[in-house]
């Protein structure tokens, strides 16, 4: 999708993209909500759809091109699983949020799932919500944190002191589970927590399963060249 | 329905609290984090409103009104306390004259904005109805002494004569009444409130276009600054219809922020919107320029 759309983003993308399909496949139900607070990472979650059969391929094809609904970003409207249009950054917990609060109130069945960035916990508005969510006891929230490491520019540890993440919420009255995010067992062990408000920090990495993209920042932003595409196609098909 | 206020409303809102039980959320010190569970509570079918004093209703979660309200017209009624000048000495950070204007800006976006006390429960009303977003601005109202009203409508004529047509919004209007009232019939100014923005979404009356095309004197005043506001609508509008306009002027909030603090009444002096300024751009005696 990227590689035939010329654009970049895909570094985030590979490194939610597991938690993505685990969440998605095994977890989100009928009742339940999804928010993608971490935008940039649109293309793994139409990807996963895709895989669900809520897109087609047809649909996929249009990715990024004029009159598509399928952006780089999250769209307003047009695609059903997506509540939202994302992408700057601090907005999705809140709505997660608010979304559990709403079902709380009208005793509606269901979980929200919200998956932040790591570098999203820069932003005030999501302390906000996270101070929200614990004061009003949403127990059918579940909080996800990509975890990569590798913000726009820098690393998270050096733009913020942010790394390791999960030590930023300790004062919090908040069950917080650390996994592996690239361990289909351990995401799986994780999420089955749906008792309580939880944290699930994903040990991620930026550009996962591609060695030249592994942990690199500059896989934040760049788009993949034909030859870049070819190794990496390799790599994955290898594995 | 679900009311947010964030953390306001001391003295003030304890019995809608009761009444509404676990419906009333104190959201606290979190204007961004409210406005985004608002979107996503009427995502859900839920009816919230959502309280503050004006600037911190709109100013601080702009960014949530745009990409999580506005984007998605959703129904989100938020309620601005206190617009314009309403927090006078409060000094500058309290003071809102720029908010419908800047959420005007918005798409789905509608602002009301109510003239007397009388007005708030229809105004209420109309916000409930609306099927997107719509901003609240509320003030004190400020009629002459014994002045009964005339029912809310988005458009209402509050006094009638021979002289300028002026076109006002929010309570300020109120001040301008009895000044006009003293005035001599021939010459008295048409006073008109216009209550609900965009006012491309509700045109001026026939009677008052006949009053433009007699007078061709054009007033707008509003405590609002310049950009964004209803005199700014107003003058496209005229330019785009061809009204027979000779003389158009333009009351308005400075947006200057004054060295010195001061009351509603003074802040409004500072930007010669108070009655005696009025009378002087829409009076008899002048008329010879462009304001």
């Amino acid at each position: 999708m990227h590689f035939d759309a010329g654009v970049g983003h895909i570094g985030g993308n590979l490194s939610c993209l597991d938690a993505l399909m685990v969440l998605h496949h095994e977890f989100i139900g009928a009742d339940d909500r999804f928010i993608l607070s971490k935008g940039h990472s649109a293309g793994a979650l139409y990807a996963t759809l895709w895989s669900l059969g809520r897109l087609s391929d047809e649909q996929l094809k249009t990715f990024t091109r004029d009159d598509s609904v399928l952006g780089v970003h999250p769209p307003v409207s047009g695609i059903q699983d997506i509540r939202f249009a994302t992408g700057s950054l601090g907005h999705g917990l809140s709505l997660a949020a608010g979304t559990a609060k709403a079902l709380q109130l009208t005793g509606k069945p269901g979980r929200a799932f919200c998956l932040t960035s790591d570098g999203e916990w820069q932003e005030g508005s999501t302390y906000e919500a996270l101070v929200f969510a614990i004061h009003h006891r949403l127990a059918n929230l579940t909080i996800l944190i990509d975890h990569n490491r590798l913000q726009g520019f820098g690393s998270t540890g050096e733009v913020a002191s942010m790394d390791p993440l999960a030590q930023r919420f300790s004062g919090f009255d908040v069950d917080i589970a650390v996994v592996d995010g690239h361990d289909p067992e351990a995401i799986r062990e994780a999420l089955s927590v749906t008792d309580r408000l939880r944290i699930v920090v994903l040990d991620t990495h930026k550009g996962h399963g591609v060695s030249f993209m592994q942990d690199r920042m500059e896989w934040h932003y760049l788009p993949i060249d034909d030859a870049q595409y070819r190794q990496a196609v390799a790599e994955i098909e290898s594995r | 329905m679900v009311f947010l206020t964030g953390d306001l409303g001391f003295m003030a809102l304890e019995p809608l609290q009761a009444a509404m039980a676990q419906r009333f959320i104190n959201a606290g010190v979190a204007e961004q984090n409210m406005v985004s569970v608002a979107a996503a509570m009427a995502r859900e079918g839920l009816e919230p409103w959502v309280y503050s004093i004006a600037p911190f209703c709109y100013a601080r979660p702009f960014e949530q009104i745009r990409n999580d309200v506005a984007f998605h017209n959703l129904r989100v009624r938020l309620i601005g306390n206190g617009g314009g000048y309403g927090y006078g000495v409060q000094g500058p950070t309290h003071h809102a004259v720029e908010d419908y204007g800047v959420l005007l800006t918005l798409p789905n976006m509608r602002a009301l904005v109510p003239v007397f006390d009388q007005d708030v429960p229809d105004v209420v009303t109309r916000a409930g109805e609306t099927t997107g977003p719509v901003y609240l601005r509320l003030g004190r109202g400020e009629p002459p002494a014994g002045y009964a009203p005339p029912s809310y409508a988005p458009w209402r004529q509050l006094t009638a004569g021979g002289g300028a047509v002026v076109v006002g919004v929010g309570p300020l209007v109120g001040t301008y009444i009895e000044p006009f009232a003293a005035l001599p019939e021939e010459t008295r100014p048409n006073l008109w409130a216009a209550c609900e923005l965009p006012l491309g979404a509700n045109p001026p009356p026939a009677a008052l276009l006949d009053q433009i095309a007699k007078s061709r004197r054009l007033l707008v005043v509003e405590e609002h600054v310049a950009r964004g506001g209803a005199g700014a609508e107003l003058a496209l509008m005229a330019l785009q219809q061809g009204w027979p306009v000779e003389d158009f002027r333009h009351l308005c909030a400075s947006g200057r922020i004054h060295p010195t603090y001061g009351s509603q009444a003074f802040l409004r002096l500072q930007s010669g919107l108070d009655p005696a300024s009025m009378l002087e751009a829409a009076g008899p005696q002048t008329g010879k320029g462009r304001g």
